[in-house]
């Protein structure tokens, strides 16, 4: 099925929840309310002529001063049985950062959604395990977002002087002359 | 297989129920001999059997999305090559295919055989090097020094192609970096032609070993349906039988124009990914072989802003034509490329040999990407890996974890 | 071996003794260089051989052909470092490989080297080998229990188990030697194979070397029954915590234990230090090589499983836990038992018994 003809019938099927339908080099992307995002999903995977069974990609992105509401969360879908795709987001507002998890459509989606969790802080209700994934737990800040500089000041990690402190105790088995 | 079952750890055999009994909690790397990198796994065994597996990952981060987004076009060409650093050169290919079909623009007939020669060498040797440290992960030491014996030829070969063995940053948006030299295709095709008897060699050792075949057959099942579910790509997937390969369905570059066959497996287990794989990994010899003979004349890169003529490519008519705005257009790609591109996004998968690697830009209509976001296989892989591994024995993970081909440094990006 | 100087009835009872200890002591010497000299030479021995398996060269760099590299390996481990994790259990950690290295270097005393040459000539050799090779899992399992090292833990489970599980049929084995030469002394064992075809129990004993041979390889714990010190699993198995001459004690063990396995394979089904009698038939060579030693034929035919060894080592990949135990438990041991029966019926047929 042409990518076009996806993406109306998702907007006939939930009229409300699509915004706006864009294109840009034969790929089709579909912009929705996220409320009803995983029963987009369920459709989507559903319907026996659609049958999206491939979650490609879930990623998000940050639109800061360029769009509102401020960030998206986008999936690539594909169907491995009819060759066709389609992209799907989900817009997310700065003042409420939820949005439902699709890992009960697709199993992959969970580490995706935690990597979004983790660039983005976009919380994905009913997850199974909601933590951070690329960075260390105890991380502050959500670095892809857009207002995270490349580079900022010089500050110390605050492990740093319990590491220093144990080296400190531990110079007592130094080998000595 | 005999007597272990393998969905479900037997807790409904304990001889004393009222008995406390406690899983060991074993901390499988970021040090450890076969985690392929810094791979970590938190496993709670009950005796040998594994209740629960968690992969923590992240200790390779580098933030190449972010560094991307603050990179020109161009710039950002070599972060791709440190992605996964055994195939940099599929790597290589799979963004600037990207980049090419954002901006709209497409490399000429030559370049287009040239990057896939070179894009199924790299697979030569990303498998090559896969079938080595899996081996010696189930404890099999010789494979491991064989295929570095070929594989050393690819990295030869490479050396001589662009300077540089691993990370090659060979392929540029519109074209590639320098034209093939005939010694360079005479080496290759020499290798083409003893690379199959090679082949045949691993295969003695592993593909009818009796203890091979035991420590690999139904081990790590997972079906169709479920790993098109986990969004498994590549080998990965096509060992479950799911006849899903981006070179032939969605063909990039010159794949519509050489024959091969995509292999697909049946159980969907660790041997049917290793079968996968070498069978792969002829196809490729083949696919090289018909590039060489097929290789068109003609210019190696497309006249566009984003692409500078190779030294010593051009004709001396060329030049003159060129030499116009040969030093001003240098002068820009120097400076960091053009500082504009369509305005737009797009999702461009390649088939490298982990699996589907896409690339995902959103252009704002400036020179720099305003959002790149990588989609690579291992990361996806690896989130798979409890699914694999839950219910298994100790070393059926370290045959999952070579079965599904992951490297760190793509996986953590 | 001194008889002929010395005439023990001419001697003072008290001199007597010490000449006895003496000689022993010296029989030790000799075995303990030979044996230490052995491993540092079967090591290299092993990375030449593999190495030319794997199309590389091996050793090369220290002497010519790399043939003191084993000498500056032990030099290297006798100046290392001996690290001691911080939680371990002590007393047991610095036990644990001198037991292992004991146990193996003890069997060493009744292992006949040719003729005559055998520290202690007892006649129940066989069991006291058993005992021995059991003995040193120990060694294995207090040491991965003293490392407080959960890596090092699971290896000395696995040790304990997959030692214990090929205890039984490596025995059971030997039952069909025992009852064809009707002794457990070694030395007997090698005369009584003079009777038999080729001059060796080999062919009358075919099963039970097979399994012998199976059983071997997981009792000293080599590739593909390598599983206690699976890098690619545990990392390095029982002896991970172990630095310096303490990882040498168990790398030594190792080694010995290689050679004594090899040794009882050699004395129980291939003769011992004798050369079989068809090839000392044929005229001219067969003169030549009944001239030549019996601890030369030994060491060859020792040599010959040793490279058994490594050979299995650069060709196969490793088995599975559960895979080890089903072989061991529903494969050999039947197997042993069946050939039990088998000889013990061809005995007594033989005999006139039945």
């Amino acid at each position: 099925m042409e990518p076009q003809e996806i993406a109306e019938k998702i907007k006939e099927r939930f009229p409300d929840e699509v915004i706006d339908i864009t294109s840009f080099r034969d790929q089709v992307s579909v912009i929705a309310r996220k409320e009803r995002i995983v029963d987009i999903c369920r459709y989507l995977y559903d319907d026996p002529h659609l049958h999206f069974d491939f979650l490609v990609d879930l990623c998000g992105v940050d639109y800061l001063d360029k769009k509102v509401p401020r960030f998206e969360v986008v999936y690539h879908l594909y169907s491995i049985k009819y060759r066709h795709r389609i992209r799907l987001k989900a817009q997310v507002p700065e003042d409420n950062l939820r949005i439902d998890t699709v890992t009960s459509v697709w199993a992959g989606a969970n580490w995706h959604e935690r990597e979004c969790f983790d660039m983005y802080g976009i919380v994905f209700r009913g997850h199974p395990d909601m933590r951070r994934i690329l960075m260390p737990e105890d991380w502050e800040g959500y670095p892809l977002r857009k207002d995270y500089p490349v580079t900022g000041p010089e500050k110390e990690w605050p492990g740093f002087q319990e590491v220093l402190d144990k080296a400190k105790a531990f110079r007592e088995f130094e080998w000595k002359e | 297989m005999e007597g272990i079952n393998r969905n479900q750890p037997p807790s409904d055999i304990r001889i004393a129920p009222e008995l406390h009994t406690r899983e060991i909690t074993l901390n499988m790397g970021p040090q450890h001999p076969a985690t392929h990198g810094v791979l970590r796994l938190v496993l709670e065994l009950d005796g040998e059997t594994i209740v629960k597996c968690t992969p923590y990952v992240g200790y390779l981060h580098r933030g190449t999305e972010k560094l991307g987004e603050n990179r020109t076009y161009l710039s950002a060409l070599p972060l791709t090559d440190r992605l996964d650093y055994v195939s940099s050169m599929n790597n290589n290919i799979g963004y600037v295919v990207a980049v090419e079909r954002l901006l709209g623009i497409g490399p000429p007939e030559r370049a287009k055989f040239i990057r896939t020669m070179v894009a199924e060498m790299g697979r030569i040797s990303n498998h090559l090097l896969w079938l080595g440290t899996h081996a010696l992960d189930v404890g099999a030491i010789t494979p491991f020094l064989y295929v570095f014996r070929e594989r050393e030829r690819i990295m030869d070969l490479f050396e001589g192609l662009c300077g540089a063995r691993l990370t090659v940053s060979y392929p540029r948006i519109g074209g590639v970096r320098n034209d093939v030299s005939q010694k360079f295709l005479d080496d290759l095709y020499a290798f083409t032609e003893e690379f199959p008897g090679r082949v045949d060699e691993y295969e003695t050792l592993l593909t009818v070993n009796r203890i091979w075949l035991k420590r690999t057959k139904g081990v790590g099942v997972i079906p169709a349906e479920d790993a098109i579910n986990w969004g498994l790509t590549g080998p990965t997937l096509r060992g479950s039988g799911v006849r899903y390969d981006i070179r032939k369905f969605a063909p990039y570059d010159a794949y519509d124009k050489v024959e091969f066959e995509i292999p697909i497996g049946y159980n969907g287990d660790v041997y049917d990914r290793y079968m996968v794989r070498i069978i792969e990994m002829r196809q490729a010899n083949r696919i090289i072989r018909q590039c060489i003979e097929k290789l068109p004349k003609g210019p190696i890169t497309i006249d566009s802003p984003f692409t500078f003529p190779p030294k010593g490519s051009l004709s001396r008519k060329d030049k003159e034509r060129f030499n116009k705005d040969y030093y001003s257009r240098h002068f820009t790609l120097a400076k960091g490329g053009p500082k504009e591109a369509p305005q737009g996004e797009i999702y461009v998968a390649t088939e490298v040999p982990k699996g589907e690697l896409g690339f995902y830009f959103i252009s704002d209509g400036t020179g720099r990407p305003y959002r790149m976001r990588i989609r690579s296989p291992s990361f996806v892989h690896t989130s798979a890996l409890p699914r694999l591994c839950e219910g298994g024995l100790v070393a059926d993970v370290i045959a999952n974890i070579g079965s599904i081909d992951i490297v760190l440094g793509e996986c953590d990006r | 071996m001194f008889e002929n100087i010395i005439r023990p009835e001419t001697l003072e009872p008290v001199v007597r003794s010490v000449i006895n200890i003496g000689i022993i002591l010296i029989n030790i010497a000799i075995i303990v260089g030979i044996a230490l000299l052995h491993v540092a030479y079967a090591t290299y021995f092993e990375r030449k051989t593999i190495g030319h398996m794997q199309v590389r060269l091996g050793p090369i760099e220290v002497g010519p052909h790399g043939i003191l590299q084993p000498i500056a390996d032990g030099l290297k481990l006798l100046f290392k470092e001996d690290v001691i994790p911080q939680v371990a259990d002590r007393t047991v950690f610095y036990i644990a490989p001198v037991i292992f290295f004991t146990a193996a270097m003890t069997s060493l005393a009744v292992i006949p080297f040719f003729e005559k040459f055998v520290i202690a000539d007892i006649n129940i050799g066989l069991l006291f080998l058993f005992a021995m090779s059991s003995l040193g899992a120990y060694g294995i399992v207090i040491s991965g229990w003293a490392s407080n090292s959960k890596y090092a833990f699971l290896g000395g489970l696995r040790s304990a188990a997959q030692v214990l599980s090929y205890e039984i049929p490596m025995g059971l084995s030997l039952v069909g030697v025992m009852i064809m030469a009707g002794s457990l002394n070694l030395s007997e064992i090698v005369k009584a194979q003079q009777g038999y075809p080729l001059g060796l129990y080999l062919i009358p004993q075919i099963l039970g070397f097979v399994v012998f041979v199976i059983a071997m390889f997981a009792e000293t714990g080599r590739c593909p029954f390598d599983l206690p010190e699976a890098e690619s699993e545990l990392v390095a198995g029982y002896f991970v915590e172990y630095s310096g001459f303490r990882f040498a004690l168990f790398f030594l063990g190792e080694y010995v234990g290689m050679f004594i396995m090899s040794s009882i394979a050699v004395v129980c089904f291939l003769g011992g230090w004798t050369v079989p009698q068809f090839i000392l038939g044929i005229p001219l060579i067969g003169d030549i090589l009944s001239k030549v030693p019996g601890i030369i034929w030994f060491l060859l035919k020792v040599y010959f499983f040793i490279f058994l060894y490594y050979w299995v080592r650069a060709t196969v990949p490793r088995y599975r836990y559960d895979q080890l135990m089903a072989i061991g438990w529903k494969i050999l041991i039947p197997v042993a038992l069946a050939n039990i029966v088998i000889t013990g019926l061809i005995k007594l047929w033989v005999k006139g018994m039945i």
